[in-house]
C-alpha cells in the first residue's frame, strides 16, 4: 500500500516537472501574465477608479467584491458549522 | 546538458514547489492517522500558494502598493510592481483553506469522540461492526480483529 | 492550570499586552486602503490577541470577555455590514457592491469608494476576528474544577 501510494506520488511529481518546464524563470516580466492588458489595467487605473493606493485591496474589495462577500460567508459557514458539530448544550 | 542545467537553475522554485507538493500528497495518501492526513492537506496547499506567489513576482519589482495619494502618479510609471491578480486570488484560498481545516478537525474530534481513535482502519472496522453494510472496503481489508475494542 | 499559566511573568506581560495587539489589529484593518493590511489580516490578529488571553487566564475567564453569544452577533454583524454596503449601492441606483455610486460626497466617486471599501473592510474583520475566537473556544476542551480534561463516556483513551 505505501509502495503504492509513493509510485503514485512520484509519477504526478514526474508529470508536473515535465510540465514545468514550459513555465517562466523566476522573476520574470517578459511573461504574458504581467504583460497582459488586465494586469497593466490594474495597475494604472486601480486608484482612479477606487480610491485606493492598495492594488490588492482594490482588486479584492472593488473588482472582486462579490467573490470576497462569497469568501467571508465562506468562513462564517465554517464557523458556524464548528459551532453546531462541536458545541456542548447547557442541559 | 547545459540548457538542462540552465532550465533547472532558472526554475528552480518550481522543483522546491513540486517536492513539497509531493510530500503532502503523499501523506493525504499514505498516512492512516486523520490528522496526518489534515497536515498533509495543508502542507499541499502551501505548495499551491507559493507557486502563486512566485509566478507572481518580477525581479527588481516592489509590493503592488502605489505612493501615496492621488498627487504622486505621474512618477508611478518609473516603478515596477509585482503582478497584484495572484495575490488576490492567494488572499481568497487562504481564508478558505483556514476555513476547511477547521470544519475538517472538528469533524475528526466529533470522530474520536465517537469511535475513541484516529485510525482510519480502526474506524472503518468500527463501522463494519455497527453497520455491516455500510462499509465494504472494511470488509475487503479484512480489519475485523481491531474493531472489537 | 498549567505551569505556564501559573507563571506571574507571563501572566502580567499578556495582560499588559494585549490591548496593544488589539490596537494594533484596527489599525491593520484601517490601513488595509492605503498600504499592507486588511479585514483578513486585522481580523485574524484581533482574534490572536483574545485568544491569547484566554490561553492563559483559562477559557472562563476568557469567555467573560468574548461569550458565546456576543461571538455569534459580531461574526453575523460583519457579514450584515458587508452585505448592507452592497445594497447601499443598489438602493442609490447603481449595482451591486458598486461603490461610487453613493453620492456620500458629490462629485468624487473614487473618495467615496475609498470610505466604503474601509466600512468593508472592518465588516470583514469583524467576522474574521469573531469566527476566529469562537473556533478556538469551540475545539477547546471545558474546564473542570482540578483542570483536568474530562472523560468522555464510553472512548478509552
Amino acid at each position: 500500500m505505501k509502495t503504492l501510494a509513493l509510485l503514485v506520488v512520484v509519477i504526478t511529481g514526474v508529470m508536473l516537472i515535465y510540465a514545468g518546464q514550459d513555465l517562466p524563470p523566476f522573476g520574470d516580466s517578459n511573461t504574458d501574465m504581467y504583460q497582459h492588458r488586465m494586469t497593466q489595467y490594474f495597475i494604472e487605473n486601480s486608484e482612479s477608479e477606487s480610491g485606493v493606493s492598495n492594488i490588492v485591496t482594490a482588486l479584492l474589495a472593488n473588482y472582486r467584491g462579490y467573490d470576497t462577500l462569497g469568501e467571508t460567508t465562506v468562513i462564517f459557514t465554517a464557523g458556524m458549522a464548528v459551532m453546531l458539530l462541536l458545541r456542548r448544550r447547557e442541559t | 546538458m547545459t540548457g538542462t542545467l540552465d532550465i533547472v537553475y532558472a526554475e528552480y522554485n518550481y522543483w522546491i514547489y513540486v517536492t513539497l507538493m509531493m510530500i503532502g500528497f503523499y501523506a493525504m495518501i499514505a498516512k492512516k492517522n486523520l490528522i496526518k492526513k489534515v497536515i498533509g492537506a495543508n502542507i499541499f496547499q502551501t505548495a499551491i500558494f507559493l507557486f502563486y506567489v512566485s509566478l507572481a513576482d518580477i525581479t527588481g519589482g516592489t509590493a503592488p502598493i502605489l505612493p501615496h495619494g492621488g498627487e504622486h502618479v505621474e512618477h508611478a510609471a518609473d516603478v515596477i510592481y509585482t503582478n497584484p491578480v495572484p495575490h488576490v486570488l492567494i488572499l481568497t484560498a487562504i481564508v478558505v483553506s483556514v476555513s476547511t481545516t477547521a470544519v475538517a478537525l472538528a469533524l475528526i474530534i466529533r470522530i474520536y469522540n465517537e469511535y475513541g481513535s484516529l485510525d482510519e482502519d480502526v474506524i472503518l472496522a468500527a463501522r463494519k461492526s455497527l453497520q455491516p453494510e455500510f462499509s465494504e472496503y472494511a470488509r475487503q481489508k479484512g480489519v475485523a480483529e481491531v474493531g472489537d475494542q | 492550570m498549567s505551569r505556564i499559566q501559573e507563571s506571574v511573568i507571563i501572566r502580567t506581560v499578556v495582560r499588559i499586552m494585549v490591548p496593544f495587539i488589539e490596537l494594533f489589529a484596527l489599525y491593520v484593518i484601517i490601513h488595509g486602503a492605503g498600504g499592507p493590511g486588511g479585514g483578513f489580516q486585522g481580523g485574524v490578529i484581533f482574534g490572536a490577541a483574545i485568544i491569547l488571553y484566554a490561553m492563559i487566564y483559562g477559557i472562563a475567564e476568557g469567555k467573560k470577555k468574548m461569550s458565546d453569544a456576543l461571538d455569534k452577533i459580531l461574526a453575523s454583524t460583519g457579514l450584515t455590514i458587508y452585505a448592507g454596503t452592497g445594497l447601499l449601492c443598489i438602493l442609490f441606483g447603481g449595482m451591486f457592491l458598486q461603490y461610487g455610486s453613493v453620492p456620500l460626497i458629490p462629485d468624487n466617486p473614487a473618495l467615496v469608494s475609498k470610505y466604503l471599501i474601509d466600512l468593508v473592510e472592518l465588516g470583514i474583520g469583524t467576522t474574521v476576528a469573531a469566527v476566529m475566537i469562537s473556533l478556538f473556544f469551540d475545539v477547546s476542551p471545558p474546564e473542570s474544577e482540578e483542570g483536568e480534561l474530562p472523560d468522555y463516556e464510553g472512548v478509552d483513551v
